[in-house]
């Protein structure tokens, strides 16, 4: 869709006005700023050593995992989701869409109370985890999957949402005149034609896991290798050792925004 | 201890200035009262407090508000470590009041302090039991039986490091399900029934004792934590932050924080 609009736009290069062009710079250096922050204080001399303990390569590794994880549960469970509000008329929907977005306005740490209020060990279900399948989900590293999704999950139904309402519907008409099911129809065109979009929320997704702490050390707790992913281990070495903190936090920058480089050029390549 | 002698006068000056305060009681001028060494103490006096000092200074505040008519105590209240960083990076405090030593080492080793910092309370160490205690916990050696769940404070904080030290002390040797950020987590999970016990200060059990029971137990007189004040080099109200560690040191104050299960100095 960008094809259209890219043979018209060289034409009115160069014009590009001042009132978009400094606020655009000053949000741009508002963001960055801090990062250069960061960067700046960094221990560069103890980098090597202080990368190489055991425990920041143990925590960076269950955030990638638990992130990715939270990532997939959010998509299988976030994109019928998504469908359901962008193309089922239904009473309620408004509401349902509100609720929806809930997890975005709730404090994390709120959200992890929530989370132990239903699935704790005397919570709603999870009093009926325990007692019937033996399962216990607060401490674990299922529970810092389930609280990520939590968190995560609306930046995937919107996205998707949005993507599915900005679609075409009338490939998807063209599908059901053909005789197509309303499955075939999702899996064959709907789901081809929002791939972008969907890429996009999952991409957003899978950022905010990564860096949910609140939801995470309430529900699931903090134990190294088990629970402790790496804002955890981040907030852990700010109490002693700031240099710590530092390193631990541009060794999460570095990562997500590699592998969100890289996921934007295999999946996004319409330009 | 050095400068005890200071202290002493300025807690003098500042118990000199509640009774008088005190004697003149409601609807007298407040003008015509409470001389400090350096002025009256008037304005906005911003303690930056221990977070498990919350409920005590907020009454402490109170009572120095209505003792100094004119006066408005604000609290920040954080985990230690993140106030002497804010202290060190120039936040605008006039007191400063740390559960921990090594976090007071910070600020004065930054040269943030006005004098020496003093001890103005201590805190111990009990095993926090949800109410009925489901798990018949009655002591540390009960926290290693199998299917009881500990949570503890992180190594990193002072909860944390004073539960090591008792442990090591008592020669117990526990694997917690959870090692949490701050007491007040610790706690959380108690009151909410998701581990059996956890090692928490006195005096947050003692907050808590709605949902929470506190089990004492003899090695925690091995980890007693010191909690200091100072009044902080560059206050904007210096008057009132030396008015204010004073008050906190006198008898009044004191008697809010043994209530609250603190022990004296």
């Amino acid at each position: 869709m960008s094809r259209a609009l890219g043979t018209a736009v060289p034409r009115r290069r160069g014009r590009v006005p001042a009132a978009l062009l400094i606020p655009a710079g000053f949000g741009l250096l508002f963001l960055v700023l801090p990062l250069t922050g960061l960067v700046l204080r960094a221990p560069w001399t103890t980098l090597p050593q202080r990368l190489t303990e055991p425990g920041a390569l143990t925590a960076l590794r269950l955030s990638v995992q638990t992130a990715t994880l939270a990532t997939v549960f959010c998509l299988l469970l976030g994109v019928p989701l998504a469908w359901l509000l962008a193309r089922v008329e239904f009473p309620g929907r408004r509401l349902v869409r509100a609720l929806v977005t809930v997890p975005l306005v709730l404090p994390p740490v709120v959200g992890g109370v929530a989370l132990l209020l239903v699935f704790g060990r005397r919570g709603l279900l999870g009093g009926w985890l325990d007692a019937t399948f033996g399962v216990t989900l607060p401490f674990t590293t299922a529970g810092v999957v389930l609280a990520e999704s939590f968190v995560a999950m609306p930046f995937l139904v919107i996205a998707v949402e949005g993507a599915l309402r900005a679609a075409d519907h009338r490939y998807e008409e063209a599908a059901a005149t053909l005789g197509a099911g309303r499955w075939t129809t999702f899996t064959h065109v709907t789901l081809p034609l929002v791939a972008p979009g969907l890429a996009a929320g999952a991409v957003l997704c899978w950022a905010r896991a990564l860096g949910e702490f609140g939801a995470t050390i309430t529900f699931a707790g903090n134990y190294p290798g088990r629970t402790q992913t790496m804002p955890l281990a981040v907030y852990l070495a700010l109490e002693t050792d700031l240099e710590s903190a530092i390193v631990l936090s541009l060794v999460l920058l570095v990562v997500s925004v590699s592998i969100l480089v890289a996921l934007r050029d295999r999946w996004m390549t319409s330009a | 201890m050095t400068g005890r002698g200071g202290r002493t006068t300025l807690a003098a000056v500042a118990a000199f200035a509640v009774l008088v305060m005190a004697g003149c009681g409601g609807g007298d001028d407040p003008g015509s009262a409470g001389a400090a060494a350096d002025g009256r103490v008037t304005g906005t006096v911003t303690v930056f407090a221990a977070a498990s000092l919350t409920e005590s200074f907020t009454r402490i505040g109170r009572d120095f508000e209505a003792a100094n008519p004119g006066t408005t105590v604000t609290l920040n209240l954080a985990g230690s470590s993140a106030l002497a960083n804010q202290i060190n990076q120039g936040a605008p405090a006039d007191v400063f009041a740390s559960a921990a030593p090594r976090n007071m080492t910070t600020v004065t080793e930054a040269g943030n302090a006005d004098g020496t910092p003093s001890v103005f309370a201590r805190n111990q160490l009990v095993i926090a039991v949800p109410r009925g205690n489901p798990a018949g916990v009655t002591g540390l050696a009960g926290l290693t039986r199998p299917g009881v769940k500990v949570a503890l404070c992180a190594d990193q904080v002072p909860c944390g490091a004073a539960a090591r030290s008792a442990l090591d002390a008592a020669g117990v040797t526990l694997t917690p399900v959870t090692l949490e950020q701050d007491v007040k987590g610790a706690l959380a999970k108690v009151r909410l029934g998701e581990v059996d016990a956890a090692l928490v200060y006195r005096t947050d059990a003692r907050a808590a004792s709605a949902d929470v029971t506190g089990v004492e137990f003899p090695e925690s007189a091995r980890a007693v934590n010191d909690y200091l004040i100072v009044a902080v080099k560059d206050a904007p109200n210096r008057a009132g932050a030396r008015a204010f560690v004073a008050y906190v040191r006198s008898a009044p104050a004191q008697a809010v924080l043994a209530e609250a299960g603190f022990q004296a100095p």
